[in-house]
């Protein structure tokens, strides 16, 4: 494994063979590629085993609340512009108990990356369906198959307004940086949703099934700004296609929009004071 | 009476919503204020856009005046279907000005006349019903017996670019001027305030509360909707740009605590309002707060549960949930205002406290005092501790470092401000903010956190207390209650009887506790059903309640009523003694 900036030297308590150390590599790999110093770049978490990923980082570590990680990044970025803020998790943590965070986060386009870690399974719980697992799977809490449809994260985010949309594989290290790094330097809100392998708990979903379920988009980037390729491309389940769905001009982003920098100064919040003569004047 | 009607006179406006007499209000309020007299106003409304009946009172005084009373001098009514709030306090000396033509039958019923000017129909002559707001603000610059110009500069600024409207708004005033000053035969219904009120200004508990937290540094505000939360956030959005300040509306209220941790861990001074149905979805990222002991202030205004409960109105029962909120134990600051002043500076307070001790902070106030307004002395922005720019962060910094002795907290650092990593963990933590189940750490890392709340107490907010060290009875509030409750304590006045008052109910400061081991009787005074300070008192201090007055219809205690109520306590107190 190559060194970077970015390793961790403790121990880390995911599974033996799990998905989610190939997309801690890829990470690392894109962080120390596009040159970010560790204390420029904050990576923020919820909770599941993809979101212990921060700890497992040598930069700014932010563990939340399961679910609330695009929220609590979207905090970060807004106090200080001049941070890299990623968000990661599971696809229970950003789909599920934070689906309503997903939605609205793209409509608000921080410039943030969220990268989500999809193994269609609740894993740290051990093995409970997730919003991606598919019909008829059989879980600790669905012994009789699961039962609601699964949602389509990509097709979602396009619908959403999403400018950076993207597929990855936790079998593919080297062309996941590669998205990786094209979604850290897109100008807005970037999904990454990563098909990874869960050993321990989706028989289903395993290395092999990722193997030949997900293929590379060939002649990638000649039409990744059309809208409706990319939603049947969101669309299309077999193979999953894997790649840039979709990027577009992403306009203003959610902290450019803000008072604070709309004049273009990024000084980070807490370096700014009271205004004191704007208050006396609104005491009247 | 006859002496309160020469230093004061009660106006009140009732109209359905959507047809207000916002101008007249304004306008009325802006002219008195400026003309040396006290004015308080408050409002009631209903929770609906158009059509009901919703009011508000005028309360103007020569000397200061802060709560609510129940009599009513004048009433200018614009819509049919008075509420019983409002009737219930009409008598023979309210005069009625109005619409008369959809009003006389109903006030007739009430066995009551109306002045004789139909206010719409005069309205619309002028040019529309919509003349009626500043026909009744002349009416009443009129019966105060100031010039039928004092509008003129106001009607200039606010009509300025349409010719036609600013000269109908002239003839409009004028006209109600004339008959203003015709009804009381010239002769003003208040005589002019002489002593002079310089470097007062007219604040209600909104401005009071967005005026504070600017001075305090808040540059970062969060909210979800929800009335009466959402004035201070609308008051933030209108002046973002003067404030330097991120404004932003999350889509629900768990993503709005969430975002103002974000971007408190970050450096920001971030602050999010609610209600209680909001502040209840807040609980698991004030329980957040709490453990990664990042600053942040809630403002908890409160309005009657359960659930939607009465939307538009005021209680004061979300004490318990604000104390209880969020799983698990770590410290937290509770602070309650008691006037529109107190707002200021208790709000001032709250930051300080929550950056001090890196722990949320949360104000808890409520419709009432939100929609409170009266000529205050002019608050100081110095006043309030400005922040703190963080330090660097050094190689090798620890964002919950064991505090060194005689201190009770980590230094705080921000991310990407000096080498070292800034770290924030949801679950327990070693100094570092990693992950772990180290037993050993893990006590000590809940001491060091119980730990914050021993200095907090030491430092909490004294208790205020109005009358004799040496009583007998003690009256008992906290928030709102607090300003009627001392103005019919100063009517009854009674021998041996003290009010207490407390600002911030969480730590209760030693002062408080040591007063509630005196012996007396305690009767605690809340806008709720099941009496929530006394049982907070209780369990913080061991004194129990004697007696208490509570009130949960979803309208605040007016001073009449205070008076009434405990008038008929003391005097049960007294019979009982014999
Ligand atoms: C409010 C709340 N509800 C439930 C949980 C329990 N919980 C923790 S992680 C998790 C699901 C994890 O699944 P996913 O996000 O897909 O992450 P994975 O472990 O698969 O990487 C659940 C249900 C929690 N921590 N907090
Ligand atoms: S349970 Fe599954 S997702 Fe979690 S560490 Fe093990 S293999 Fe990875
Ligand atoms: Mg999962």
């Amino acid at each position: 494994m190559i060194e970077t900036k970015f390793d961790y030297n403790g121990e880390i308590s995911w599974c033996p063979g799990c998905g989610d150390f190939k997309i801690l590599e890829a990470l690392k790999l894109a962080l120390s590629e596009l040159a970010l110093e560790p204390n420029e770049v904050v990576v923020v978490s919820g909770i599941g085993q993809a979101a212990k990923m921060p700890h497992y980082l040598r930069c700014h570590c932010v563990n939340g609340l399961h679910g609330r990680a695009l929220p609590l990044a979207t905090g970060v970025k807004a106090s200080n512009p001049n941070l890299t803020v990623i968000a990661v998790g599971g696809d229970g943590d950003m789909y599920g108990e934070g689906g309503n965070h997903f939605l609205h986060a793209i409509r608000r386009n921080p410039n943030i990356t969220n990268i989500v870690c999809n193994n269609m399974i609740y894993g740290l719980t051990k093995g409970q369906g997730s919003p991606t697992t598919p019909i008829g799977t059989h879980t600790s809490t669905q012994p009789g198959g699961v039962v609601n449809r699964p949602l389509n994260p990509l097709l979602l985010a396009l619908s959403c307004g999403a400018t950076f949309v993207a597929r990855g594989s936790a079998a593919d290290v080297d062309r996941t940086k590669e998205l990786l790094k094209q979604a850290i330097s897109h100008k807005g809100y970037a999904l990454v949703d990563i098909l990874q392998p869960c050993v321990s708990f989706n028989k289903t979903h395993s290395w092999q099934w990722l193997a030949t379920a997900a293929k590379w988009i060939e002649g990638e980037g000649r039409d990744e700004g059309d809208i409706s390729v990319a939603m049947s491309r969101a669309l299309e389940s077999d193979p999953f296609p894997l790649g840039i769905i979709y990027r577009a001009e992403p306009g203003k982003t959610f902290e450019e929009t803000q008072a604070p920098y709309r004049s273009g100064d990024t000084t980070p919040l807490f370096a700014r004071l009271p205004r004191y003569e704007a208050i006396e004047r609104l005491i009247g | 009476m006859s002496e309160a009607k020469r230093t004061e006179t009660v106006i009140t406006f009732s109209a359905a919503a959507g047809l207000g007499l916002q101008t007249a209000e304004d306008l009325a309020g802006k002219i008195l204020s400026g003309a040396g007299f006290y004015v308080f106003s408050t409002r009631e409304y209903m929770s609906r856009v158009r059509g009901g009946n919703n009011s508000s009172q005028f309360r103007v005084s020569t000397s200061p005046v802060r709560a609510q009373v129940d009599r009513i001098d004048w009433l200018f009514a614009l819509s049919p279907g008075l509420h019983v709030n409002v009737t219930e306090n009409i008598s023979k000396s309210t005069r009625i000005v109005g619409d008369t033509t959809a009003l006389a039958a109903e006030i007739a019923a009430l066995g009551f006349e109306m002045v004789d000017i139909d206010l719409i129909e005069r309205a619309k002559k002028i040019g529309g019903a919509v003349y009626a707001s500043m026909i009744v603000a002349g009416f009443i610059t009129g019966i105060f017996g100031f010039s039928e110009t004092s509008a003129d500069d106001y009607i200039a600024v606010r009509f300025g670019s349409k010719p036609e409207v600013v000269e109908k708004n002239g003839i409009a005033f004028r006209e109600g001027h004339r008959l203003g000053l015709e009804t009381v035969g010239g002769e003003p219904v208040l005589q002019k305030n002489t002593a002079s009120k310089k470097s007062f200004v007219f604040m209600d508990g909104d401005t009071a509360l967005g005026l504070a937290a600017a001075a305090a540094g808040c540059n970062y505000i969060t909210a979800y909707p929800m009335s009466p939360g959402t004035g201070v956030f609308s008051f933030f959005a209108r002046n973002a740009d003067a404030l330097d300040a991120v404004v932003e509306q999350a889509e629900d209220e768990i993503s709005a605590i969430n975002m103002a941790l974000g971007a408190s861990y970050a450096g920001a001074r971030a602050m999010t309002t609610t209600s209680g149905g909001g502040f209840v979805l807040m609980t698991e990222g004030i329980s957040l707060a709490g453990i990664t002991e990042t600053p942040v202030v809630i403002h908890l205004a409160q309005r009657p549960g359960p659930a939607t409960g009465l939307a538009t109105r005021t209680e004061q029962a979300d004490l318990e949930i604000a104390l209880h909120a969020g799983h698990g134990e770590f410290p937290r600051a509770i602070f309650a205002p008691i006037n529109v002043e107190s707002t200021f500076t208790v709000a001032g307070r709250a930051f300080e406290t929550a950056w001090k001790y890196q722990t949320p902070s949360v104000i808890l106030t409520d419709q009432y005092l939100l929609d409170t307004g009266y000529d205050v002395k002019r608050p100081v922005p110095a006043s309030i501790r400005p922040p703190v720019v963080p330090a660097e962060a050094p190689e090798g910094y620890a964002r919950y470092r064991f505090p060194e002795d005689g201190k009770w907290i980590s230094p705080f650092a921000v991310p990407g401000h000096g080498p070292g990593f800034v770290s924030f963990d949801s679950h327990e933590h070693t100094e570092d903010a990693h992950i772990t189940e180290n037993r050993e750490i893990r006590r000590k890392m809940v001491e060091k956190r119980l730990a914050k709340e021993h200095a907090m107490r030491e430092e909490a907010m004294p208790h205020i207390l109005i009358g004799p060290e040496d009583h007998h009875t003690l009256l008992v509030c906290w928030g709102s209650t607090f300003e009627p409750l001392r103005e019919a304590l100063a009517i009854l006045s009674p021998d041996g009887v003290a009010l207490a008052a407390c600002e911030q109910l969480n730590p209760l400061p030693e002062s408080f506790v040591r007063l509630m081991a005196k012996e007396s009787a305690k009767i605690f005074v809340e806008g709720n059903a099941t009496a929530q300070f006394a049982r907070l008192v209780r369990a913080q201090t061991g004194a129990t309640a004697t007696d208490t007055i509570l009130k949960y219809d979803g309208y605040p205690f007016t001073v009449d009523e205070l008076v009434e109520r405990v008038g008929r306590i003391l005097e049960k107190f007294a019979k009982g003694a014999k």
